[in-house]
């Protein structure tokens, strides 16, 4: 089984990975948020570390998952995506929170 | 005709400030990373070209990014978009893990939390990145939580030197109110096996094998703030300073306190002298007179300001203790910025370039040796460090 997702990513990953607009990118097998973005990570390496962690692959506090109106970002990583997503009629948003950021202690 | 590039890190972004020899007219080229926190970005002494910058952000993280062109261009080591298909693995810039594992002999997992309870370790981000004085592959990471990392291949990946953090006292050091930061790396000139480091709030550290083992050098501090004042570690150090010429006499602005050593961190001795207060961040030494030295004292440690609202740099041409106001250009009235501890450098011209960033956004230069300043940029985000390159 393969599928074609579409991946929205906030403007400070864009200019990272050297984007712009949104990512296609080529799955095979189930569409998890994991598959997504494992996929995501090997085309920009740049990603690595900046939506989950480098070694416990958890998410960053700030960084939110939604598609389709939903929040998913409290789902399990291996939990299939929406079928919209899958079939690309839906993007899968990586979308900084509105909160967060640092305090400023230097 | 030398020339200088003053490297600005700010809480939104870097700028270059460049100029000629005379230092009257500047470009300002920026924001680079606009958006991003830079705590600080570094040239290498052994190639000019290469700058190494810690880009962070509360919501993605760390990223390293590297020049090779001066500045002119800017890449995540490793890191490149759709790299071919077969390419090498790439490297992992931003992957800054800390070392457990039993070979380094004691891996280390805990720190004192604010509450007395031991915490674990927990990667932030890069508070400073020194580059190697030979190599323009080496640099070296000062992180939050403390540690020390080294990279031998351009900042591709990272490596703990786990023996700082695995020397005995670890357990005992805690975050100070800006959190548990090692900011200071400090290389000896004139022995490649010797490096010095400083974390708030543990103190100074001293490495006599290239950074395998280390050794705290805090005696001769005096921190009325933690239980025993004359601890082992514990000291919040916020910045320390060497000349070149003399590596084995370092120059430290303490929490609060302007000290001072001759026997490479074994001792140490008070130079705060007639300072109006001796609290502050940053501390610099004069490119050619080793006795020549630079604070920038702020009133307290609950009062991030200077005095009386006048930004005033003291200098002190004895090595401390006697110490002069500079205030020539700078603003000596409703001035309440600070300046931070990685926002002061010196240039090696001929006639000593000073410079200092604040929080309120101003760069100011004095090509005087500090006699007299004038502001480079104003309106800067927050100045988080400066830099300076001299360059022929």
């Amino acid at each position: 089984m393969s599928a074609t997702v579409r991946v929205v990513l906030p403007a400070h990953l864009r200019t990272l990975a050297h984007v712009t607009g949104e990512v296609t990118l080529d799955l095979t097998g189930a569409v998890t948020q994991r598959a997504v973005l494992d996929a995501l990570e090997d085309r920009y390496p740049a990603l690595c570390g900046t939506i989950r962690d480098h070694v416990t692959q958890q998410r960053r506090p700030f960084v939110r998952f939604f598609a389709c109106e939903q929040d998913l970002s409290h789902d399990s990583p291996d939990t299939p995506l929406p079928d919209a997503v899958a079939s690309g009629q839906e993007p899968f948003l990586v979308v900084g929170a509105i909160a967060g950021g640092t305090g400023f202690s230097l | 005709m030398s020339r200088v590039r003053v490297l600005v890190g700010t809480r939104k972004g870097a700028f270059v400030l460049t100029s000629d020899g005379k230092r009257e007219k500047w470009d300002v080229a920026g924001p680079l990373f606009a958006g991003w926190e830079i705590y600080h970005l570094k040239g290498s002494p052994a190639d000019p070209n290469r700058l190494y910058a810690s880009q962070t952000s509360g919501w993605f993280g760390q990223i390293i990014q590297r020049s090779s062109d001066a500045g002119k261009t800017w890449e995540t080591p490793g890191g490149e978009a759709m790299p071919a298909p077969g390419a090498p693995p790439a490297g992992k810039s931003n992957k800054f893990v800390y070392d457990s594992s039993p070979e380094t002999g004691k891996p280390l997992t805990t720190h004192q939390w604010y509450d007395g309870t031991q915490h674990p370790w927990e990667f932030k981000r890069v508070w400073h990145l020194e580059p190697s004085l030979t190599d323009p592959d080496t640099v070296y990471a000062g992180v939050e939580d403390a540690a020390l990392f080294r990279s031998t291949d351009g900042a591709q990946n990272w490596h703990e030197l786990a023996g700082l953090r695995g020397h005995g006292t670890g357990p005992k050091w805690q975050p100070g109110a800006g959190g548990m930061g090692l900011h200071t790396i400090l290389l000896d000139p004139t022995d490649p096996q010797r490096m010095y480091i400083a974390i708030s709030a543990a103190g100074a550290f001293r490495s006599d094998d290239g950074g395998e083992t280390w050794k705290p050098i805090n005696r001769g501090l005096v921190s009325e703030f933690i239980p025993d004042k004359t601890a082992e570690v514990g000291h919040c150090v916020h910045r320390i300073a060497l000349h070149p010429s003399r590596p084995k006499t370092l120059y430290m602005q303490k929490h609060w306190d302007v000290m001072r050593t001759d026997d490479s961190g074994e001792n140490w001795r008070e130079i705060s002298g007639n300072l109006p207060t001796d609290f502050g961040f940053v501390i610099d030494v004069h490119a050619h007179e080793p006795e020549t030295i630079y604070v920038v004292p702020i009133k307290s440690d609950s009062q991030h300001f200077p005095l009386d609202g006048q930004l005033r740099v003291y200098r002190s041409k004895t090595g401390g203790n006697d110490w002069e106001p500079l205030t020539k250009g700078l603003p000596q009235r409703d001035c309440y910025v600070n300046v931070l501890r990685d926002a002061m450098a010196v240039d090696s011209l001929d006639s000593c370039g000073v410079y200092f960033g604040t929080t309120g956004g101003q760069v100011y230069a004095s090509a005087d040796a500090g006699d007299t300043w004038a502001p480079v940029v104003r309106d800067l985000p927050a100045v988080l460090s400066v830099e300076v390159q001299t360059l022929a």
